[in-house]
């Protein structure tokens, strides 16, 4: 392959894996924002997310085929059902602390993500799950690259998904109380906002757009496990503050950018791709010492 | 041996018994115990020093680190690097271990703890995989399958070569480790750090320099994990990148936050019941994470000060 296909292949690569981290991302920021916790287990309800599509994808692929007639309703069903999971979370785990010291929070969380991992673990018993879908690789050609239609679809769908969110967060009622909430809880509720049920509807969104990733990525890379959600995590984090955090276009910038930067990094001589981790955690930490704000976040002042 | 201090610890009379009884009682077991048993109580004993380690960073600080087996990790590879390629005394890697744990901190610490102290729980999360892939990529640290045939060290002329040495080597540095940890606890930097932890703001107000605070707590954890991991690479002569993952991070933080976090008889309590009950009940095997991931939750919801509290509340 010709230098220029190498590029056009790496780009089309990033964009992929980008639009996975960013629905990742906008679910862990948008639940930062509000609540200021760092939900742990956010990228173990996107390894959920994909179990529960895979589940509902060998439901219905009996009646409407592997194809997307069949891949739709289980992402839509598999949301749902991580949406609701997310707010069952919500309301056993972390609502009760919701006033206790933030290491409290924080660990639970941790508690969470290890219940969700170990439970699937149990479940599966460790082995990969095998995600076949119908979908072939018909596709058009760009210039050198070959872009098949399901990598766009991928990436469509997770763009809608984000601009709906914008606009759900920036146009709704629903969306200025979290918005609200995130300034200032104690006034929400002299205001008469239900702070409760705004912050599980926000966890709700999360969790659902973290299953609607978990899905898209079985169905893109055929096979999912117990322990897919741990690195993703990671680095979805690593978007969330690249872009912002509390930023719902800077999680998209931040996953987008960090796509291609994981893509293309494993093209310069001499990293290679045992080393594609390092390099994005190595980038996460260059970034808070240089610009802890993130390319579009404002300056964060611990709250006093 | 450190058994003076490490009493001084308890504040009663009567606590002075008992802690000195419990130190006898650990001294003869190597007289009746079989090597099994051994085994277990020497990795209780060092659980329990690297938990007194971690301690001093969630407990005292507040603090939440996720990456603290990259530590051990740090302290095992330099004394299997000293003694293998260098071909220096095992005694050499200690000071080494010590710098490199500092520099690893001062550079993970220093930028995350100025911002938002709950960065620090991610960050570091992520520096626990650097380090452990970075030791499986390089090749100087024996990729995947780590080094192998680090010697066993002699201490006074004598080998370090029975695990009944080990076990006194591993309660030893358990002692010290309370001995260290209640100085600390009980010293400026001791009282510094459980102000931040509790009023960061009326903290700082007071003179403190929280970040300088915070990061010592960081660093002196990371020291305590880098010493247990030379003595670790010393016992077990054989450590592969698998050992450091993020799994053993997590029962470290397990022993301090069941047990009391912040409360060193507590943290003793957490660290033998993360290594024995395993251990005691095997048939769980597999599932054991899951009960340990259920019984952290629980621990959350209904005793969030741990099993054996410090008495300050933690909300």
């Amino acid at each position: 392959m010709s230098l220029t296909a190498i590029l056009l292949q790496q780009l089309a690569n990033g964009l992929i894996l980008g639009s996975f981290y960013a629905l990742v991302a906008l679910g862990y920021s948008m639940v930062y924002g509000v609540i200021k916790l760092l939900n742990f287990a956010h990228g173990d309800l996107y390894m959920v997310g994909a179990f529960a599509g895979f589940g509902s994808l060998s439901l219905f692929s009996g009646w409407l085929g592997a194809g997307w007639a069949g891949i739709v309703p289980s992402i839509l069903l598999s949301m749902l059902a991580v949406g609701m999971l997310g707010v069952a979370i919500d309301r056993v785990a972390y609502r009760p602390l919701r006033e206790a010291p933030k290491l409290s929070v924080l660990i639970t969380a941790l508690a969470v993500s290890m219940l969700l991992e170990n439970t699937v673990l149990a479940a599966t018993g460790g082995q990969f799950t095998a995600f076949s879908t119908d979908l072939g690789f018909a596709g058009i050609d760009i210039g050198l690259v070959h872009v098949t239609y399901t990598q766009m679809v991928l990436v469509g769908t997770s763009v809608v998904l984000m601009v709906v969110l914008e606009l759900f967060v920036s146009r709704t009622r629903y969306g200025r109380a979290m918005r609200a909430i995130a300034i200032d809880q104690d006034a929400c509720r002299l205001m008469g906002i239900d702070v409760n049920r705004t912050i599980a509807l926000t966890f709700f969104i999360g969790s659902a757009l973290a299953a609607a990733s978990g899905v898209l990525a079985g169905v893109y890379y055929g096979s999912i496990n117990f322990f897919m959600g741990f690195l993703i995590g990671l680095k979805a984090f690593t978007a969330a503050v690249i872009g912002g955090i509390g930023n719902i276009p800077g999680a998209m910038l931040g996953g987008l950018l960090l796509g291609l930067l994981e893509a293309f990094g494993t093209q310069i001589p001499g990293i290679g791709g045992q080393w594609k981790d390092v390099f994005v955690f190595a980038f996460l930490i260059l970034f808070l010492v240089f610009r802890p704000t993130g390319l579009l976040g404002k300056p964060v002042v611990e709250r006093m | 041996m450190s058994v003076a201090p490490a009493l001084a610890v308890a504040r009663s009379p009567r606590g002075t018994v008992v802690s000195a009884a419990l130190i006898v009682v650990a001294l003869a077991i190597p007289l009746v115990a079989n090597s099994y048993a051994l085994e277990v109580l020497s990795e209780a004993w060092f659980y329990v020093l690297l938990c007194l380690g971690l301690n001093i960073v969630v407990g005292y600080a507040g603090l939440l680190d996720l990456g603290y087996a990259a530590f051990f990790a740090v302290g095992a590879y330099t004394a299997g690097l000293v003694t293998l390629k260098l071909g220096l005394s095992f005694w050499f890697s200690l000071p080494l271990a010590v710098v490199a744990a500092s520099i690893a901190g001062v550079v993970i610490g220093g930028p995350t703890l100025r911002l938002r102290s709950d960065y620090l729980a991610i960050v570091t999360l992520g520096f626990g995989e650097m380090v452990r892939i970075t030791v499986r990529n390089l090749a100087v640290t024996g990729g995947a399958s780590g080094l192998v045939g680090i010697s066993r060290p002699y201490l006074f002329g004598y080998k370090l070569d029975t695990i009944a040495s080990y076990y006194y080597i591993f309660l030893a540095l358990a002692l010290l480790a309370v001995a260290a940890s209640h100085r600390l606890e009980h010293s400026r930097i001791g009282r510094a750090w459980k102000y931040v932890r509790s009023d960061e703001d009326a903290a700082r107000a007071m003179g403190i320099n929280h970040a300088a605070v915070k990061l010592s707590a960081y660093v002196l954890g990371a020291i305590f994990a880098a010493i247990g991991g030379c003595f670790y690479a010393a016992k077990m002569t054989a450590i592969a990148p698998e050992t450091f993952t993020f799994n053993q991070s997590l029962l470290i933080l397990l022993g301090v936050v069941l047990g009391g976090r912040g409360k060193i008889p507590g943290v003793i309590l957490g660290a033998l019941v993360v290594v024995v009950a395993p251990e005691l009940f095997r048939d769980i095997g597999s599932l054991r994470m899951l009960v340990f991931a259920l019984c952290l939750l629980l621990i959350m919801l209904l005793r969030p000060a741990g099993i054996w509290p410090e008495r300050w509340r933690w909300g």
